[in-house]
């Protein structure tokens, strides 16, 4: 049979010679390997203290952008939902009233908008499509839960905080990509 | 039996049809149908003296006829020029066609606010088809666009006169449908608009068709206006016994909710006949007042072309597999690990957007516990 790799080795069948019937060079050889693993680089992170830095193109939990204002980008425009390959996405749309300009970029917005983390494969195709700006894949995982409910988010999870009231927390959901994306815009 | 027509022989991009004296060239290139055809924003042809506006369907005349195989100078506008035997015409087999055709889409786009992520008409849009088809990708506009004060045009109709490209079209129904027109085109050249002249609202039982017939999303359908988007409703053909109009119209449906009535198009974007031959346009009230499903009566799901967005999600002719699960566990159900209709916000029962009149506003949502 031809083999797929030229790598494939002939199993040894020989009868074993004195050395190797004496079995202890054998255990430190072993021991030795071992040893050496002490000094070379590990390969794991300790992760609640130690975390790994993002790839810049990390696609992670989603936020709703808002201006520089302060007001909701989302139009509810719907090309999020049709780009979804999951179909995860749904939104409600409503017409802004009057009073509400400072809320609301524009005429129309999403009253609700809910993306299902269940479905979510992360594949960032959201970002990709919408045309205003609004929705991102941020640098931070989805929590683990037990229960399935937690993982429905809506509005409130999603939007980021008002640069205005929470400037601090606005940066910090910002990321470390900010700084490009301000040189972007 | 009178004696037979002569029919003009006429090549359009090396297609060769027979048509009936007096046939535009438009409507020559449409019976061979397909990418031939020149689009057209102004020109219905259910509406008499509509067409000659917009310039998109400007076509070369390689030939004028046999009698006389000059070319003719300029392009012309397929809508308003006549065929004659023997006429060689060139539409996408030419270079200066084509380039015409984008100079002329970056005119009408000047002035057009691209807000497509708001517009209603998004998705079904021709002024959006013809920029994605003929259209360059900038603009080299560089001023600001026009704007206007908005008008009020009744609960019905929402006009954006911003997003209007003046194809007059709206004008041809009023004048041809209804017995009394009462909006028009006021003032001239960048400053012209259409106005219900002194706000006067539009109450005619026809008035709803100038909805259908904007090719862009000036006019658009008051008590479906953000509603949903055209792309997340299900098209279907449906009728019901109407007085005034013959009923046979297209609900937009999500569920069981109508979100949308509006006439049957053919495949020009233009109304449907009905199947009893008279025209197709539908009255206010089956377009405005019936949006419940026992009104009508449901023909079936209309045909969408497969490239359209509309047929995004559509699974036509998929057969379902069949469920094992209930066989495999003895008659029980799977045990559900979650209801989505208990935690989700949207598509709440108690909410029926559709029976809501105008757009839906905050206040609509308000009384949520989540």
């Amino acid at each position: 049979m031809p083999t797929l790799t030229n790598r494939a080795k002939p199993v040894d069948r020989r009868p074993m010679t004195m050395m190797e019937k004496m079995y202890l060079p054998a255990i430190a050889k072993g021991m030795g390997i071992t040893l050496k693993h002490f000094f070379t680089k590990k390969v794991t992170v300790q992760y609640p203290e130690e975390k790994r830095p993002f790839s810049p193109v990390f696609r992670g939990l989603h936020i709703l952008n808002r201006d520089e204002e302060g007001r909701e980008n989302c139009t509810a425009c719907g090309l999020c939902a049709v780009a979804c390959p999951a179909e995860a996405i749904t939104m409600e749309a409503a017409e802004r009233k009057e009073g509400e300009e400072h809320l609301y970029r524009e005429e129309k917005y999403a009253a609700k908008y809910e993306i299902n983390m269940l479905r979510c494969i992360f594949c960032g195709l959201c970002e990709e499509a919408c045309p205003k700006d609004a929705i991102y894949l941020s640098e931070t995982f989805a929590p683990s839960n037990y229960k399935r409910e937690t993982f429905i988010y809506g509005k409130s999870d999603l939007l980021i905080p008002d640069p205005k009231k929470e400037p601090e927390l606005y940066q910090q959901a910002l990321g470390s990509r900010a700084k490009r994306e301000g040189k972007k815009g | 039996m009178s004696e037979e027509k002569k029919l003009f022989k006429v090549t359009i991009d090396n297609i060769t049809v027979d048509v009936e004296p007096g046939t535009s060239i438009l409507n020559a290139a449409r019976m061979i149908g397909g990418e031939v055809a020149p689009p057209a924003m102004c020109y219905y042809s259910k509406l008499k003296n509509s067409g000659g506006k917009c310039r998109t369907c400007l076509v070369e005349v390689a030939a004028g006829s046999t009698a006389d195989p000059r070319p003719m100078p300029k392009l012309v506008a397929s809508c308003r020029t006549n065929v004659m035997d023997g006429m060689i015409v060139k539409n996408i087999t030419s270079d200066r066609v084509l380039d015409a055709r984008a100079g002329v889409t970056e005119f009408l786009l000047l002035n057009h606010p691209l807000d497509c992520p708001i517009c209603d008409q998004a998705g079904e849009c021709h002024l959006q088809d013809l920029s994605y088809e003929h259209g360059k990708e900038g603009t080299r506009f560089e001023y600001q666009k026009r704007t206007f004060k908005k008008h009020d045009l009744g609960e019905y109709i929402q006009l954006h006169m911003t997003r209007c490209i003046l194809c007059y079209r709206c004008v041809f129904v009023a004048d041809q449908l209804t017995e009394k027109r009462v909006h028009g085109v006021l003032d001239r050249g960048d400053h012209s608009e259409i106005a219900t002249y002194i706000e006067k609202a539009l109450h005619n039982d026809f008035i709803g068709n100038v909805i259908d017939v904007c090719p862009v999303g000036a006019l658009t359908d008051r008590t479906f206006r953000f509603k949903n988007r055209v792309w997340f409703t299900k098209p279907v053909d449906a009728h019901r016994n109407c007085p005034k109009c013959s009923g046979e119209a297209q609900l937009w449906m999500r569920g069981d909710e109508v979100f949308r009535v509006t006439a049957r198009k053919d495949e020009w974007g233009e109304v449907k006949d009905a199947s009893d031959g008279r025209p197709g346009w539908i009255c206010n009230d089956c377009r405005f007042e019936k949006k419940d499903i026992k009104d009508w009566i449901i023909e079936g799901p209309t045909k969408v072309n497969r490239h359209s967005v509309i047929s995004q999600g559509h699974y036509v002719g998929v057969k379902p597999q069949k469920d094992l699960l209930p066989e495999v566990m003895g008659g029980r159900g799977p045990k559900l690990l979650l209801d989505i209709h208990k935690v989700s916000e949207v598509n709440r029962p108690e909410i029926e957007l559709s029976k809501i009149d105008g757009p839906a506003h905050s206040d609509d949502f308000k009384n949520l516990n989540k």
